[in-house]
């Protein structure tokens, strides 16, 4: 695997100083997307977000009105609540690339606000 | 509950179809008592047909009249938007909220903020609803509109998956659920989603034809139920959502028996008492039949026993009205200023059929009239075509019945076809008539029908007078129905042979009671003359009597001076002596 280096360490630069990002995860029980999502989001936040991230896992099974008040439609759903603005990312996760997009932790973007 | 339940599935072979009243007018009873329970509904029809109306109508019905709370999913807008939009419907949806008979859920669905990286499912949207529908006992669920969903997220295969897996979930639920749908081109639903909800399917329709926009709806499919398949008008009022179907008889109306004048005592007496509370009457006729004349006094009559009336005009002005009117005797103005009389002129086809029911039906529910009359329905054939002013009367005739206003609807027809349309719609049915000979136009009255109630077979002619009108009986003789001075003429005559006969009795008895009198007064000179002599020949008696008596005197006098024994009577000489006075007395 080719990591993007220069991305990565330009993602790195402004924000890592500064920021914890504080990252929601909506799962519902043990589903097996649930699972994934939570796994890949911490693999993600290691290689990407090392050392400055905060991640809540929230159970919508234990609490399903969250949903309502959140706008959780879908499930699993993470939210970027820090740095704003807000952003959702839906889905298992599975797809590096596109979570660090949703995140805008992609170089081209993100770290400029 | 169980009634309309059992009334829904009358018709219905097999078990029982359990439904939840939407509390729509008209719906209800197209759809047999409501829509199923356990089972989703899909409501499609282009933006703003009323699909959320409905679905609104529905949930609020439940609440308010059921004791049935509901949830609404909402994906167009915010929960207070909604409150706000139907507010004006009269749903306080903040007050239904409050009581926990209500719950708004409002998802604001924008692609645009949503990144997706593999696989998701909607559960959360699932664990909001069974956590909602647990908490509030609801029994009524609407998801509005539930494609958005389709635009939201990238992955349609899933949005599909998990919509086919809601429909199903919410069957296990056992709510009445109403889902809605974009109508789209080539479909039912832009997305076809009538594959999932295929029990029970109303299409919403709003199209403008000759610039007129009408609302329609239909019932496509309603599996296991039978149902009305008709297009159906609809419209949206002052009190939400009411369909009004064509055919009246499919409604059940109450039907009172109690009678009102038509401020006619004549004409009361034709339709067997006066017309029913609550019926519809049509009067038809020609120009200047009398036709408003006839309206403007059923108002005048209510309006002095102290009922609202409505007076809606499509041809004159109300100044028109009143002065006209009274020139027959009836002074509206006077109802008018009592709060009694609300007039008002409408011009339907500058604003389109749909917004004349619409603002017909507030007036109705503002004025609460008991009677109404519409005058000069006619002039709303100026603006559409036939069937559409047929569809419109019989929506505003529906509209009155079902509020239990006896309506009066007059209409400008040259013959009794023309307005033929519209007469079955009508339980009464006046014609009025021109009638033209030597030389005059008369009116003339007669009942066509009257539903319900026998009635008379005679025509009656109609005389409009400055004291108002008089039904006036024709005279029917071998030249047909006399009218007008022909009538007069006939009356004329009878009239005259009537005071011949009167002048030969009276002259005859007049001349017997001369008689009788001149002979009475015969008779008591008679009797004078009886009394007269008869007094004289008492006289006469008595004189002879003391004449006897004093000769008698006078000869014992005159025998006792001469000692006669006995002499003649008539040598007495004082007879002379006494003559004078005698003859005095005679004379």
């Amino acid at each position: 695997m080719t990591r993007p280096r220069n991305a990565d360490s330009e993602a790195e630069a402004p924000a890592s100083s500064r920021e914890t990002w504080e990252l929601r995860l909506y799962v519902t029980g043990r589903s097996p997307s649930s699972l994934r999502a939570i796994e890949n989001l911490r693999l993600a936040c290691e290689q990407h977000l090392a050392g400055r991230h905060h991640i809540e896992v929230v159970d919508l099974l234990e609490n399903p009105r969250l949903a309502a008040d959140e706008q959780i439609l879908a499930a699993p759903t993470l939210v970027r609540k820090h740095p704003p603005p807000i952003r959702k990312i839906v889905g298992d996760l599975s797809d590096t690339d596109r979570l660090l997009a949703g995140l805008q932790l992609q170089p081209q973007k993100g770290e400029a606000m | 509950m169980a009634e309309l339940i059992s009334a829904g599935a009358k018709a219905a072979v097999g078990p029982v179809l359990p439904k939840a009243p939407t509390g729509i007018r008209g719906l209800d009873e197209i759809t047999r008592g409501g829509l199923p329970r356990g089972r989703s509904t899909l409501v499609t029809g282009g933006t703003g047909s009323g699909k959320t109306l409905l679905g609104l109508h529905f949930l609020v019905a439940g609440a308010r009249e059921h004791g049935e709370p509901g949830v609404l999913v909402t994906f167009e807008e915010s929960a207070e938007k909604v409150s706000a939009n139907v507010a004006s419907l009269g749903f306080d949806l903040d007050a239904l909220q409050r009581d926990q008979l209500l719950v708004v859920h409002a998802f604001r669905v924008d692609p645009a903020e949503l990144v997706e990286t593999g696989e998701f499912d909607l559960e959360p949207l699932f664990l909001l609803l069974g956590d909602t529908i647990e908490r509030i006992g609801a029994k009524r669920v609407v998801l509005d509109t539930i494609e958005l969903l389709f635009s939201a997220f990238q992955d349609q295969a899933i949005v599909r998956a998990e919509l086919g897996r809601l429909f199903r979930w919410l069957e296990d639920r056992a709510v009445a659920a109403i889902v809605t749908g974009e109508r789209g081109d080539s479909g039912l639903t832009r997305h076809g989603i009538e594959e999932y909800v295929s029990d029970c399917v109303i299409v919403l329709d709003h199209r403008i034809h000759e610039e007129i926009s009408t609302r329609r709806l239909r019932v496509l499919k309603y599996r296991g139920s039978a149902h009305e398949t008709n297009e159906y008008p609809f419209l949206i009022s002052a009190r939400g959502f009411v369909v009004l179907p064509i055919t009246s008889v499919a409604l059940d109306y109450g039907a009172p028996d109690e009678r009102i004048s038509t401020g006619l005592a004549r004409l009361d007496h034709m339709l067997g008492g006066g017309l029913f509370r609550g019926s519809t009457v049509l009067v038809s006729g020609t120009a200047g039949t009398g036709k408003s004349t006839l309206g403007a006094s059923l108002i005048d009559s209510a309006c002095a026993r102290g009922e609202q009336t409505l007076l809606v005009l499509f041809e004159e002005s109300p100044d028109q009205v009143v002065r006209n009117m009274l020139s027959v005797g009836l002074d509206l103005r006077r109802w008018v200023e009592a709060g009694l009389l609300r007039m008002w002129a409408a011009r339907p086809t500058a604003f389109g059929f749909e917004a004349h029911l619409a603002s017909l039906t507030r007036l109705i529910e503002e004025v609460t009239p008991s009677v109404a009359v519409l005058d000069g329905l006619a002039s709303l054939a100026h603006g559409p075509t036939g069937p559409e002013v047929t569809s419109m009367v019989a929506r505003q005739i529906d509209l009155f019945k079902a509020s239990g206003i006896t309506a009066m609807a007059t209409t400008l027809a040259h013959d009794e076809t023309s307005a033929a349309g519209m007469s079955s719609l009508v339980d009464t049915w006046l014609l009025l008539r021109n009638v033209e000979s030597n030389g005059e136009r008369n009116r003339l009255l007669l009942v066509l029908k009257s539903r319900g109630s026998a009635h008379s077979n005679q025509v009656r002619e109609f005389v409009l007078t400055d004291g108002g009108i008089e039904l006036v009986d024709v005279y029917v003789g071998p030249d047909g129905a006399m009218t007008g001075s022909a009538r007069l003429v006939q009356e004329a005559k009878e009239r005259g042979a009537e005071r011949q006969l009167d002048e030969d009795l009276s002259r005859r008895r007049r001349e017997l009671r001369r008689r009788i009198e001149e002979g009475e007064a015969k008779f008591a000179v008679l009797q004078d003359e009886v009394a007269a002599d008869r007094t004289e020949l008492e006289r006469i008696a008595g004189r002879e009597q003391r004449q006897a008596a004093d000769a008698e005197a006078d000869r014992s006098a005159l025998a006792s001076q001469r000692w006669a024994d006995s002499a003649p009577r008539d040598e007495a000489p004082p007879d002379e002596d006494e003559a004078p006075p005698d003859e005095e007395e005679q004379r």
